[in-house]
């Protein structure tokens, strides 16, 4: 057949075409000169071992991990309430609620970063990692709420009537029965809502006054060809956590659905 | 409240998310209409209500001129990507053996930074780049070639690379979706591949393709990282503008003009594409 395949060879094409950035960022890190040109001049793990002395980096993963971790509990705890009543009631304003919450994934960056800094200044809340957090976690938001409602999707609502009709109460219901069979899921939230903020730039840029995150770090260093080797390195670890993290999230939903037989 | 009757339990669970969104939705809008009428005076605001942001937005051409272009790039950009990603989406779904590998192999890259990717593409279409130094080395090109970055040419390749798998995912979806004996009805009835695509599968996918379309323009128009990336002075976009008012031009008011007006431009035309779409999927269906 012809046709097929000439699609399966657009297909590996395309492939090629989706790495080709995100796998020459970590092979021109390793290159031994400061141009980013073939051919590569040697291998050297030199842009790497300066990383570890860069005080203004190492305050900036700081902020980060800070801002991540926050925005990641925030909006996995709210995505979590959410999802819950999603899935498992019926209720007045359902779908209006649901559809206003995934609104975050499609509003332009720029729209978002300037009106919130506009709100929080209005506020009194000058730019900040607070005002960076609040603004993550309405960007991460849409995703904890989609993983939850799948972690909730194929959960059986007798095992909760069970544990009630044999006396436990609402809270011990939740905590012993339904957060234990949904927990894959939350991991799994939390892990990709603290990517989310982890690689996030726009918002960031705009919130974070004078504490920067990773990401506005990165902006303000590659204006600055001589520290592009160093850029490099930096880029690639950061390519390397959230793929890693993304993998472990993609193991826990789907142990998640797995044990919901 | 009754938290033990359904509805209430509902709204009581959903109402933190719900809040918190629409509060941070509209506060914002409402705060940026109130600075649009205002005046910025050096440090301070002027609170006197007045058109002026406005009249100055729509008589400067460069915000046209922005406004219009962003438009086009973002446009261009959801073509290309849509065109590229219909392919790739109709063999994953129809042909593949293992779909749930090569939608995780799409997916996988774009768990990274987009700040990292663009900037990777930077590298990569430079005049002393990747690409140029890969072609020159292997005597395919005698000098390095100019009209891959600063232009819109890059600025297209790169959204078209960014947003692939918000085209690919919505539409294989709807492939997905087809019942095959639609298909074979069609063959029955004499249709050759070629129609049967265009009269049976492609009016079937027409969501897909619709949703992937706003998926990908709305946030598109208003990008700020690729436009100052690769766009150089040519493909810079009403975002860079934006920027520039909230930044180095300190002037607010005006950066809330062009923010509102940003926003209902690519509301107007998102309305009219989907309204012009659902007409023709009903012509040709």
């Amino acid at each position: 057949m012809k046709l097929a395949f000439g699609l399966q060879t657009y297909a590996f094409f395309y492939l090629g075409f989706l790495y080709l950035p995100v796998l020459f960022l970590p092979l021109f890190s390793f290159n031994d000169g400061t141009i980013v040109a073939f051919p590569i001049k040697g291998w050297t793990l030199e842009w790497y071992r300066q990383l570890g002395s860069q005080d203004t980096l190492i305050q900036a993963l700081v902020n980060s991990l800070l801002v991540g971790a926050v925005s990641a509990m925030l909006s996995t705890a709210m995505g979590l309430f959410a999802a819950r009543a999603y899935v498992r009631y019926r209720f007045r304003g359902k779908r209006i609620s649901e559809g206003l919450v995934m609104l975050p994934l499609v509003v332009p960056g720029i729209i978002v970063a300037s009106s919130m800094l506009v709100l929080f200044i209005s506020m009194g809340l000058k730019p900040s990692l607070t005002a960076v957090i609040l603004g993550h976690t309405f960007l991460a938001l849409p995703f904890a709420v989609a993983i939850m409602k799948s972690a909730f999707d194929d959960f059986d609502v007798s095992l909760e009537e069970a544990a009630l009709d044999l006396g436990s109460t609402v809270l011990e219901t939740f905590r012993r029965v339904t957060l234990p069979i949904v927990a894959p899921g939350i991991v799994s939230s939390l892990l990709v809502t603290f990517t989310v903020s982890f690689d996030e730039f726009v918002l960031a840029f705009f919130l974070s006054g004078n504490e920067p995150t990773l990401p506005v770090y990165i902006w303000s260093q590659i204006r600055f060809p001589a520290k592009l080797p160093n850029t490099l390195a930096l880029g690639s670890l950061l390519l390397l956590a959230s793929v890693l993290l993304l993998v472990i999230a993609e193991f826990f939903r789907r142990r998640s659905s797995k044990s919901l037989v | 409240m009754n938290l033990r009757s359904e509805g209430a339990k509902g709204v009581a669970l959903s109402a933190p998310a719900t809040v918190y969104v629409g509060f941070l939705v509209a506060a914002p809008l409402l705060i940026l209409v109130a600075y649009s009428m205002w005046t910025q005076t050096y440090v301070d605001i002027d609170r006197t209500p007045t058109l002026a942001n406005y009249r100055e937005a729509f008589t400067d051409p460069l915000v046209r001129h922005l406004m219009i272009r962003s438009i086009l790039i973002a446009a261009a950009v959801t073509v290309v990507t849509v065109a590229l990603a219909y392919p790739i989406a109709y063999f994953i779904a129809i042909r593949a053996q293992k779909k749930t590998l090569w939608l995780l192999l799409i997916t996988i890259p774009f768990w990274s930074s987009y700040l990292l990717r663009v900037f990777a593409w930077k590298l990569i279409l430079g005049f002393n780049g990747v690409l140029n130094s890969a072609l020159l080395a292997l005597g395919l090109i005698d000098e390095p070639l100019t009209f891959l970055l600063y232009n819109e040419f890059a600025v297209v390749l790169t959204l078209a690379h960014a947003w692939a798998p918000f085209a690919i995912l919505p539409i294989f979806v709807s492939i997905q979706k087809i019942d095959p004996s639609l298909l074979e009805a069609a063959t029955d009835l004499g249709s050759s591949r070629i129609e049967s695509f265009l009269r049976v599968t492609l009016p079937l996918t027409l969501p897909g393709i619709i949703a992937a379309c706003l998926v990908i323009f709305i946030p598109t128009v208003g990008d700020y990282v690729t436009p100052s990336l690769v766009g150089g002075s040519d493909g810079k976009m009403i975002a860079n503008l934006i920027q520039v008012q909230f930044g180095a031009a300190n002037n607010w008011p005006l950066g809330a003009t062009l923010s509102l007006l940003a926003m209902l431009s690519v509301g107007f035309v998102a309305i009219v594409f989907v309204l012009s779409a659902n007409g023709f999927g009903r012509r040709i269906r």
